[in-house]
């Protein structure tokens, strides 16, 4: 293992050695070390289910190891909870806001703490609330405490988090995705507020997918993959090139997909001027026949928000959609449907499989009319085969038909809901996160099948946070932010960082980006 | 938009949800109002005491169920849990002849004690809250018919029972407001309620339970613990409500009981808290509570029949909870 030069002079804050964990079915972390130094921001990175966010619940007492020792200050120790690890001086923020949204902002810091009186029977309002304040402060965040935490925006979420995390004197502070859902402006407050920690003394582990980031703030780089530990490597002097190899495992062929020429193409869903609240302002887009397009933004951005109003699942307040240039009212997913519309959920388990039922129900679920035989019964026979010819179709591994939709692998489950819309003839497919907590094998999978479908003649929408699998897949990219579509972009060679520029540009940026007009000036580009 | 801001201190018992909380106050003064013209026996001192006596059990069973509202989870027991502290307070008086203060002390412990199962049921062995208070329900209804070898027992021997809920002290100093003790007791028990929600650390990660269970667990508070105490504080309040029934009634009625835990939450829902917990006020509920006792009330006056007010109570659950509803759409719409 090669570590930073002055990890041998210095006694690390934590040192995690040959740490093994399992779940049912997943070896998640195979005997992976890491260590914090103090004053370090030590940077861990790898792809979505590397273990990165497993070996940092492990730290932070969320989850108990199976092997493996850790070490604090270089004494061993159990850490059994969150509470004996807070006690310990690890803070950690979650990648999802773990914040409760009808306390108020200062409630929400101190849960757990909170100052008292009258001997520990009551809280201290009034502390608590100019506890808040000071820390608000520090931060440079403008914010009453007293507001419910309902009611701030997913970056200001984020601000109490970390003032939450540094209002707990924490000495190891772990960061999983801090800058998700954070614009240019914040992030820089944020990187100040992390060195001034790091003159403190404290060690910063520092999860982000960003990498341009890395060059900015971390000292160190370890890298994972696949739930094993690659190296550790100086931040400075390692090519960003590099660890996204020893990441993927591989040299990355630019993988920018083949975009078809669809200027004859017919346009087959065009949505315009879609609004509800704030959450969809005024958006418009159209896609083709055979047309991939990719849907980029961060968290909250109202990507997801805007696929369900299409498809009916929720209401929208304004606005109109036309498949094949005619005019459909779309009220509910049935009539969504019926349009030729599918939508596949970003949480397939919650919204798109009844998991407790057989592959082949799941099938033909959307499609059951079809199914009645004589005298009004289930054809269950007519089931079994059409969903045999999916199975073979979309090489569904599954042992048989009959086998419950929740014993299949997450990349087959989600080939399940496709088969789904498939068989109700659906010409428009949002897939709302694919790949989403599946493997990278079966996301390449997914990606074949998308092309596939396209290349069928399909018009296919993908939302994805990720953005390399925007950029893998799409024909074309709307990016959205905070309810806006800030703009369009060609698929294929565009940089990251002109995606991430319009899915961060607030509001009061820059002028709006005049989202009918960007539309059509893409649509003949397309 | 403005930012709703809870204020601190003892106004921090009236906090959040302003709206459905003005919903309900305005629903309750249609309701007096409407009452009064259609009939002028309706706003009468003495009529308006009855309806505050009716609503007395009630509001402090509801008050009890929406501690456990609050943190996202449902109490059935609270009917069958009355008649059982009832029947416990009549056993220490009645049966054993001990002095009353032991006697409304041991309906209270029986309440904490049933609460504390029902809450290390919930909290420690993970059985949904629906069944663990489901079958807890059962258990103290059994119970209660067990212990008093289903006979109901008098109070007799025990003067000034029937005076705690019944009696009068304030009407002591001010003949003109004879208001019972068990309408004082609602209100005190009101004020409590609400000073723990709004001021305690058990009120706060009550709300903290209903909001995002897993967060409070992620800040290193031991939820089960907290779970488990605000079961247990919900069960001696309930215990309270034994001794008020018991005391009205002169007796423990060990058949009583069942069906008084889903008018507690119909009170609830009426008065605005969310069973999706994280949200609800004491004040709400109290107002909940009324409304149901004015309905009852006013209905009778105006010779409706019984069967009818159960119908109309049922509607109005409804109609509550929609209104709720659209101000909730609306107010994410706006925001």
């Amino acid at each position: 293992m090669s570590a930073a030069p002055s990890a041998a002079s210095v006694t690390p804050l934590v040192s995690m050695k040959a740490i093994d964990k399992s779940f049912p079915g997943v070896h998640a972390l195979k005997s992976v070390s890491f260590e914090v130094l103090p004053g370090e921001v030590h940077a861990l990175m790898g792809e979505n289910g590397a273990g990165k966010s497993t070996l940092m619940k492990i730290l932070s007492g969320v989850y108990s190891r199976d092997s493996g020792t850790v070490e604090f200050n270089g004494k061993p120790v159990e850490i059994g909870s969150p509470r004996e690890a807070q006690n310990m001086g690890i803070g950690i923020i979650h990648q999802e806001l773990s914040l409760m949204p009808d306390l108020n902002a200062a409630q929400n810091i101190f849960i757990g703490r909170e100052p008292r009186t009258a001997g520990g029977l009551l809280i201290d309002e009034k502390k608590l609330n100019a506890g808040a304040t000071e820390l608000f402060k520090r931060i440079g965040l403008n914010i009453d405490p007293r507001t419910p935490v309902s009611r701030l925006t997913i970056a200001k979420q984020q601000m109490v988090e970390i003032a939450k995390a540094l209002s707990n004197e924490s000495r190891v502070l772990i960061m999983d995705e801090p800058t998700a859902a954070l614009n240019d402006a914040e992030i820089a407050e944020l990187f100040t507020i992390i060195r001034q920690l790091k003159a403190e003394g404290v060690g910063i582990v520092y999860i982000s997918h960003k990498m341009d980031e890395l060059e900015r703030i971390a000292d160190r780089v370890t890298v994972m993959r696949d739930g094993a530990y690659v190296d550790t490597l100086p931040a400075a002097t390692t090519p960003v090139q590099t660890i996204i190899e020893m990441m993927v495992g591989r040299e990355i062929a630019h993988a920018a997909p083949d975009i078809p020429d669809l200027s004859a193409a017919e346009v087959v869903l065009e949505v315009r001027n879609l609004n509800r609240g704030r959450e969809i302002q005024n958006v418009s887009f159209s896609v083709k026949k055979g047309e991939i397009l990719g849907f980029a933004g961060l968290m909250g951005a109202g990507r997801t928000e805007v696929a369900r109003a299409v498809f009916g699942a929720d209401p929208f307040t304004s606005g109109e959609i036309f498949v094949h240039g005619k005019k459909v009212d779309i009220r509910q997913p049935r009539d969504a449907v019926q349009a030729g519309i599918g939508y596949l959920s970003e949480d397939r388990k919650q919204f798109g499989l009844a998991t407790g039922m057989d592959v082949a129900n799941n099938v033909a679920m959307a499609s059951l009319e079809r199914f009645i035989g004589t005298g009004g019964v289930i054809d269950d026979g007519k089931i079994a085969g059409t969903a045999r010819e999916y199975i073979d179709q979309l090489s569904i591994k599954t042992p048989t038909e009959h086998q419950e939709a929740r014993l299949l692998s997450g990349g087959n489950q989600q080939k399940v809901v496709v088969a789904k819309w498939l068989l109700r003839d659906c010409e428009v497919l949002f897939f709302d996160e694919p790949t989403r907590g599946i493997d990278i094998g079966a996301k390449n999978e997914i990606y074949k099948l998308l092309n596939q479908l396209a290349a069928q003649g399909r018009a296919i929408i993908v939302i994805s946070s990720e953005l390399p699998e925007i950029l893998r897949l799409s024909h074309r990219i709307a990016v959205m932010c905070e309810g806006r579509l800030t703009g369009f972009l060609p698929g294929g060679n565009t940089p990251q960082e002109e995606i991430m520029k319009l899915a961060t540009q607030r509001h009061d940026d820059t002028a709006p980006a005049g989202n009918a007009r960007e539309e059509e000036k893409m649509g003949e580009t397309a | 938009m403005t930012a709703i801001s809870s204020r601190p201190g003892i106004g921090a018992m009236f906090r959040t949800q302003g709206a459905q909380k003005l919903l309900a106050f305005a629903g309750l003064v249609v309701l007096l109002v409407g009452f009064s013209l259609a009939s002028d026996r309706f706003f009468q001192t003495s009529n308006v005491i009855a309806i505050l006596q009716a609503a007395s059990v009630n509001g402090v069973l509801a008050i009890a169920a929406t501690l456990i509202i609050i943190t996202g989870g449902i109490d059935l027991s609270v009917g069958t849990l009355m008649t059982f502290c009832a029947v416990i307070c009549g056993v220490v008086l009645t049966y054993l002849g001990l002095p009353m203060p032991i006697g409304l002390a041991a309906a209270i412990l029986a309440g904490t004690a049933s609460g504390l199962a029902s809450g290390i049921f919930v909290a420690k062995l993970k059985v949904p809250p629906f069944i663990a208070t489901l079958g807890m329900m059962l258990i103290l209804k059994g119970l209660s018919l067990v212990i008093s070898g289903t006979r109901p027992i008098y109070f007799n021997d025990t003067p000034g029972f029937t005076q705690i809920a019944t009696g009068s002290i304030i009407g002591n100093f001010f003949p003109a407001v004879p208001l019972p003790n068990g309408v004082v007791i609602l209100f005190v028990v009101a004020g409590l309620a609400a000073f723990v929600l709004g001021r305690t650390v058990l009120g706060r990660y009550a709300f903290a339970l209903g909001s995002n269970e897993e967060a409070l667990r992620l800040s290193g508070v031991n939820v089960d613990r907290w779970k488990i105490a605000i079961y247990a504080l919900g069960g001696s309040i309930v215990g309270v409500a034994g001794i008020l029934i018991a005391s009205r009634l002169n007796s423990a009625q060990p058949a009583l009981g069942l069906g008084y835990e889903l008018d507690a939450i119909a009170a609830v829902v009426i008065g605005g808290t969310s069973l999706r917990g994280g949200q609800g006020t004491i004040l709400g509920t109290v107002i909940g509570a009324l409304i149901m006792a004015v309905l009852a009330n006013g209905l009778r006056i105006l010779s409706v029949a019984q069967e009818w007010q159960t119908v109309v109570t049922g509607s109005i659950i409804i109609l509550a909870v929609y209104a709720d509803m659209l101000r909730r759409q609306r107010a994410a719409a706006a925001a």
